[in-house]
């Protein structure tokens, strides 16, 4: 860097928590240096202190939170030290915070220009006319369209998008030093994140602010940061440039880490993940010595168990550091062990075939209401035309942002929702009009599915046995009690449960145990078609690729259909056989995953393509961001739905006529008006650099 | 928004519709026409009254007519201000309604004009700093007095204040014509009931909003504390609070019963009571329509205003 | 494979006692002597005091559980404590050393003193019957009906609430109309109009409060319902092709329990002061048993005298005490939920 000042230091910082039960340390031993016009990113899993440390810097830590030692120093001022009326100078002057959910931080009742202009007026003392004209002119930097009425509507009136924009504006108005970004985009549709990220670098460079990154996305940080530091279970326990954390990583668990991250080089039978084993400790349940000692493979009795592990630089490399008293020992080039690849699964007859679906709901304000006013009600083209099919034990995965319909689908299929018109077979017999209540128990339990949230999908009051013998004695697989019991234990097994949670409530598992036991729920009826809503997109990253790993072992095992549904692109192309991506209740483009993801491609699959983030330096990507947010689907615009944002839309014909559908063999069909062969002559979006590390096959 | 409002209003008139409709059946019934009978045809009891002249009283009053046409007599009348005749008082039911009504208003009046600011006051100190000792102690005053029913609340008031200091007058019949002394005890003891539930409600409101992001945005603004509460918090918390308010109209309505008839003060809820007791039908029935009339009218006040405070609601 | 199935876990007699098998055996144990002992008192005849033997021992034993289990909350535990306090008077009053409370002794003789060889803690009344039993005795028929009605109102409200919540469409709408025309009534009026019309009896009183509650309980229900009902398990209970009932029944209701306990505190409150206020008034039950409202009655017309007021205080703080219980109780059993 330069010889200026930091913006922000903190030293030996350690905070706790106090409850009930006594102090509960959330970081511990905590240093980190940022420079001015730096980015600085902190990353790690949910409850390892990450965020504890944006609201320290903002010393903001509830009734229950302290810092107990350490500083944390603000252009040299010591912040924990400070009057609140201090504090209160800095906050929002010179460090402004950005959140997580856009919709809650900004108050609902009070009209955006309210609480933008309070911002400079109460720092800088200036006239409300003058604030109002510093508002407008910064939501233009921003990038929102039409400012003038955003700056007259209530929060609930604008979009996700442009409420995280309208957050950054009030961030930016006093043109602070530093500015913290609590996962910022993380409630927002990949495309919609594209466009924030991409908003933030520019600010950050063009104001020259300094900025701390928070993200549990490795990918996020190294398209926004210069420095990584990775925390895990409260401590940072590597960092240094991105560069050096990403191609030269020095501790185990960031080695786990990106080992248990789907990149575009891993395949799902050649180079399966590699799931970190266990779990994270609870804040009062860390071992003595290294807190990742009992997930790791370098292990060591003796050496990682005992004393307090200080964090030591990496000889060599400035600013690189590593918190394992074995990390020198450790041979980094070594071959990763392989996690016992397996042949690819030979796809079977054709199961499930939509032809032609098209879903419309009516809404209606309400029933009564309607009855008087005889108004009408609207209509939410939820499925606009689904046409595809599914073999046995293929893995097809429906990618797309919110409001794509993929829910509405599996709604439809699994019959709590009856088709407007076309066809669903599930082994050449027509579902799609057939309620759940219609249907036989057996053609019901051959329609399973595995939900996202893991907190809402077992039922609390109930314990894991129980809810799943329910669904063994409902479909009559056994309905003898012990055998039923039997039963039960043995699908514990197979989703790698300990037996003992047959008798256990949900509130005592950990989110990735009650996704096991919900897998376990689903295939416990011998399911011949899974559905799989975003099963991890919940879920911690290192948790996420052992449950993965899991669901794609039973349904391999059980030769069923599976039908994943997400966003994550990342992770389609890693398990999936065919990929479907859907914009608006249209199918934009289907193909086998290697057909969809090199070109040609549907412009929409090229934007969602370079909008993903990729944890990989060696990787280059083609920069496309789309413009403005996802249309409502009450009211999707006509001729082509992408045609709002398309980058490549080539005139009137995208506004007047649904594209047509053109085929580029072995059922690769794309919906676009844009000519074949000027389709086939796209540049891929991700080039491979160097080869990575890792030798080849 | 005004559509929201229309399909509100025309609820409340379906409502009004069949709770009169419920009150003309029940008061249709044989056992209360007969007491009706009774009073009308002097005689001691029911038991006493023949058949046949019972038969002979309905025909002249008319009340062998269907059902239907009845009711829509009935409700013409009542719109035209006839709510019939009291047995008991010997006289017509609306004026004399009309000035127990006025009686209980001032009540209510006064009830209302210490009960609100009290009750918002002390709900948003103590939502303001949930956990804190003043929060405590507020939230600890509020469920207690709210533990006290009316009837206890205004035993002890009258044995200390009245009895006791001989402060204040222990019955409020004002026999000697209006006397603002002896409002004091009824107006207390229904304030002392109310105002903790009200109080809560706003704590309860106030703590959630403090604790909501947008607080935590505005605080890491830099806003000045102050302007944090009453900028941001008060607005928002206010509105949940507002529509409880209202609603204790409801409630005061029964309230009122047991206070007027502890302190002899001649409002509604002590000539329902009466009225019940003598089996005066007419008055009962034109009580609870008032009632009624009274509690929806609350309801649409407080849809209206909720709708009105909430951003989110009247731009949608 | 089957050795490996592991055994069920084996519990101290103390979580044995907290199952939900064992406290519904401890609290049927505790509620049905007693119910019968008010409801049913001419058809046991001789049995009328032997039945409520067993219910001593197991008022104590919930009251013990009760402490253990909420001892994070020194609210709940002070609430619990006035509640089983008259739990424990109402089941044992036939044991104690009292004397006959329709018996008069002594007109108006003040608290402790001596009259007619009989010594009065708390005086006695304008017809010299001893308050402190009395007050002990009146106890019974508050806890009885007032429980009584608000279990029968929960299981109506519940009913309707799940259906209108689950269901949604049609029954939604007529239910929650039905609701609103009921709650468009205040609850004082709705009362005298019920009870005028069906004559005071403390079934009637069943009657008036299912009526009087059960649409503001429906209200809480429908509302648990539908955000519960969104809930993924539901969902997964939908693609099994579960009937509503169980739906409603096993998955919804178990999880709406925490917010519907402690609004039942609430409400049983709420049933407490209407039942007390009802006698009052001369509409709820009546004489010559004693009774809180009918103690406050008969007094509050000779009482009128600083040095009788006794005769007044007894009953009030009886009745207050009770219903502070129950909101104490409530109060503890929400912070408790809250903070999990």
């Amino acid at each position: 860097m330069n010889d200026q000042h930091p913006v922000l230091e903190c030293n030996k910082l350690c905070i706790s928590y106090f409850v009930r039960a006594g102090e509960i340390p959330a970081v511990v031993d905590f240093d980190l240096k940022v420079m001015p016009g730096e980015a600085v990113g902190i990353v790690g899993e949910s409850g390892c202190g990450k965020s504890t440390v944006a609201l320290a810097i903002m010393q903001y830590l509830g009734k229950n939170g302290r810092v107990v030692s350490g500083e944390i120093k603000f252009k040299g001022q010591d912040l924990t030290t400070m009057s609140e009326e201090a504090l209160r100078q800095l906050r929002g002057s010179k460090i402004a915070m950005i959140y997580q959910e856009p919709m809650a931080s900004l108050n609902p009742s009070m009209r955006i220009a309210k609480q933008l202009i309070e911002v400079p007026m109460t720092h800088e003392n200036v006239s409300a006319s003058e604030a109002y004209e510093r508002s407008l002119d910064m939501l233009e930097q921003v990038r929102l369209p039409d400012p003038k009425r955003i700056m007259e509507a209530y929060p609930h009136q604008i979009s996700g998008g442009q409420q995280q924009r309208v957050v950054i504006a009030m961030a930016l108005l006093s043109n602070p030093s530093l500015l913290l970004l609590d996962e910022p985009t993380t409630a927002l549709d990949v495309t919609v994140e594209a466009g924030i990220v991409d908003l933030v670098s520019e600010l950050g460079e063009r104001f020259g602010t300094s900025m701390i990154y928070i993200s549990h996305n490795l990918g996020l940080i190294l398209e926004t940061c210069d420095r990584i530091a990775v925390m895990y279970s409260g401590e940072v326990v590597e960092e240094g440039t991105v560069e050096q954390v990403f191609d030269l990583m020095r501790h185990p668990y960031t080695r786990g880490l990106f080992n248990s991250i789907p990149l575009p080089s891993a395949d799902k039978n050649a180079r399966p993940l590699m799931p970190i084993p266990g779990q994270l400790p609870l804040p009062h349940e860390r071992p003595d010595g290294c807190n990742f000692g009992p997930r790791c493979d370098f292990f060591k009795e003796g050496v990682c168990d005992r004393g307090f592990i200080e964090i030591e630089p990496i000889p060599g490399q400035p600013l690189h550091r590593s918190r394992c008293r074995r990390f020198k020992e450790i041979d980094w080039d070594a071959a990763l062990e392989k996690a016992g690849t397996s042949d690819r699964t030979n796809i079977g007859e054709v199961v499930l075939e939509v032809d032609r679906l098209k879903k419309y709901y009516e809404i209606q304000d309400d029933s009564l209401g309607a009855l008087f006013r005889g108004g009408k009600a609207r209509t939410v083209k939820a499925n606009e035309r689904l046409d595809f099919d599914a073999y046995e034990a293929q893995t097809v995965a429906l990618v797309g942002e919110s409001g794509c319909g993929k829910s509405t689908f599996a709604k439809v299929m699994l019959g709590l929702e009856t088709a407007t018109e076309g066809k669903i077979m599930l082994d050449g017999k027509e579902i799609s009009n057939l309620p759940v209540q219609k249907r036989s128990d057996s053609l019901v339990s051959h329609l399973q599915m595995v939900f996202q949230n893991p907190f809402d999908t077992l039922n609390p009051s109930h314990t894991v046995g129980g809810q799943i013998s329910r669904v063994i004695r409902k479909f009559g697989v056994e309905s003898d009690p012990a055998a039923v019991k039997n039963h039960v234990m043995e699908l514990l097994d197979t989703v790698k449960l300990s037996r003992d949670f047959y008798y256990r409530k949900p509130r005592q598992l950990s989110g990735g145990q009650k996704q096991r036991a919900g897998i376990a729920r689903a295939f416990a009826g011998n399911p011949r078609v899974v559905v799989a809503d975003e099963p991890v997109s919940a879920l911690d990253v290192s948790v996420q690729a052992a449950v993965t790993q899991l669901l794609m072992d039973i349904q391999r095992d059980h030769r069923t259909t599976l039908l994943f549904i997400s966003h994550d692109l990342s992770l389609v192309r890693y398990l999936a056989d065919r990929v479907i991506v859907m914009y608006l209740g249209t199918i934009a483009e289907q193909g086998t995953t290697d057909e969809v993801f090199a070109p040609p491609y549907h412009p929409y699959t090229e934007a969602l393509l370079s909008a993903v983030p990729i944890a990989d330096t060696s990787i280059e990507k083609k920069h496309i961001v789309l413009e403005g947010d996802i249309p409502s689907a009450v009211n999707p615009p006509p001729g082509c739905p992408f045609q709002t944002r398309c980058p490549r839309k080539i005139g009137a014909i995208c506004e007047t006529e649904a594209p047509p559908i053109r085929e580029f063999g072995d059922g690769h069909q794309i919906a676009c008006h844009i000519a074949p062969d000027e389709l086939l002559r796209t540049e891929p979006v991700i080039k491979m650099g160097a080869p990575e590390a890792v030798p080849a096959e | 928004m005004a559509r929201l409002m229309l399909r509100r209003l025309i609820q409340m008139l379906l409502i009004m519709a069949v709770a009169s409709l419920i009150l003309f059946v029940i008061f249709d019934t044989d056992s209360f026409k007969k007491k009706i009978a009774v009073a009308e045809l002097g005689g001691f009891a029911v038991s006493a009254l023949s058949e046949d002249s019972y038969q002979n009283w309905l025909a002249e009053k008319g009340l062998n007519e269907p059902f239907l046409e009845r009711y829509v007599t009935w409700i013409g009348d009542v719109l035209s201000g006839d709510l019939g005749h009291s047995f008991e008082k010997n006289t017509e039911v609306g004026p004399l309604l009309a000035d127990r009504l006025a009686n209980t208003g001032i009540l209510a009046f006064w009830v209302f004009a210490l009960m609100i600011p009290i009750s918002l006051t002390l709900g948003v100190l103590a939502g303001m700093r949930e956990g804190s000792r003043q929060d405590r102690i507020i939230s600890f005053i509020s469920v207690f007095t709210t533990s006290i029913p009316e009837i206890a609340t205004a035993i002890f008031l009258t044995i200390v204040l009245a009895l006791g200091l001989q402060w204040l007058p222990a019955k409020s019949a004002m026999t000697q014509g209006f006397d603002p002394l002896q409002l004091v005890l009824p107006v207390l003891t229904l304030v002392l009931y109310d105002f903790g539930y009200v109080a809560r409600m706003t704590r309860a409101s106030m703590a959630e909003v403090m604790t909501s992001q947008y607080i935590r945005t505005a605080i890491l603004k830099g806003l000045p504390y102050r302007r944090v509460i009453l900028g941001h918090a008060l607005r928002n918390a206010l509105i949940a609070p507002f529509t409880i308010i209202i609603l204790q109209l409801n409630w005061l309505l029964s309230g009122v019963v047991v206070v007027e008839v502890f302190f002899q003060y001649n409002g509604f809820g002590k000539l329902l009571l009466e009225a019940a007791l003598f089996g005066d039908v007419y008055v009962v029935q034109a009580c609870t329509l008032i009632a009624v009339v009274v509690a929806v009218s609350s309801q649409i006040i407080s849809d209206i205003g909720y709708t009105f405070l909430n951003p989110r609601i009247r731009f949608s | 494979m089957a050795t490996l199935v592991s055994a069920e876990p084996q519990l101290s007699l103390m979580q044995r006692l907290k199952t939900p098998r064992a406290l519904v055996i401890l609290i049927v144990l505790m509620w049905v002597p007693l119910m019968a002992h008010v409801m049913f008192e001419d058809m046991l005849g001789a049995f009328k005091n032997p039945v409520l033997i067993p219910a001593i021992p197991a008022t104590l034993l919930l009251y013990f559980l009760a402490v253990r289990s909420w001892h994070e909350s020194w609210v709940a535990v002070l609430g619990a404590s006035l509640v089983f306090f008259w739990l424990l008077m109402a089941v044992s009053a036939p044991f104690l050393p009292l004397i006959d409370p329709n018996k008069p002794i002594a007109p108006f003789t003040l608290p402790f003193t001596e009259k007619n060889d009989f010594f009065f803690w708390l005086g006695t009344d304008f017809k010299g019957r001893d308050l402190l039993s009395r007050a002990i005795w009146g106890c019974q028929r508050v806890i009885v009906w007032g429980v009584t009605a608000t279990f029968v109102a929960y299981v109506v409200g519940t009913l309707f609430g799940l259906i209108a919540g689950y269901l949604s469409g049609w029954w939604d709408e007529v239910i929650s109309f039905l609701g609103n025309v009921l709650l468009s009534f205040p609850v004082m009026v709705l009362f005298i109009v019920i009870l005028n019309y069906l004559g005071p009896s403390g079934f009637n009183i069943v009657i008036a409060v299912t009526f009087a509650s059960s649409p503001a309980i429906m209200r809480i229900v429908r509302g648990l319902t539908l955000d519960i009902k969104t809930r993924d398990y539901v969902f997964a209970a939908q693609t099994r092709g579960e009937h509503p009932l169980w739906i409603m029944l096993v998955e919804l209701l178990p999880n709406a329990r925490g917010p519907i306990i402690v609004d039942a505190c609430l409400r049983l409150g709420y049933t407490t002061v209407a039942i007390t206020t009802l006698t009052f008034l001369g509409l709820g039950l009546q004489p010559p048993d004693p009774d809180w409202g009918l103690m406050i009655k008969e007094s509050a017309q000779t009482a009128m005298l600083f040095k009788f007021s006794y005769m007044l205080v007894v009953p009030a703080l009886s009745v207050s005490s009770l219903i502070l219980g129950f909101n104490l109780m409530a109060d503890g059993l929400r912070e408790m939920s809250l903070r999990d």
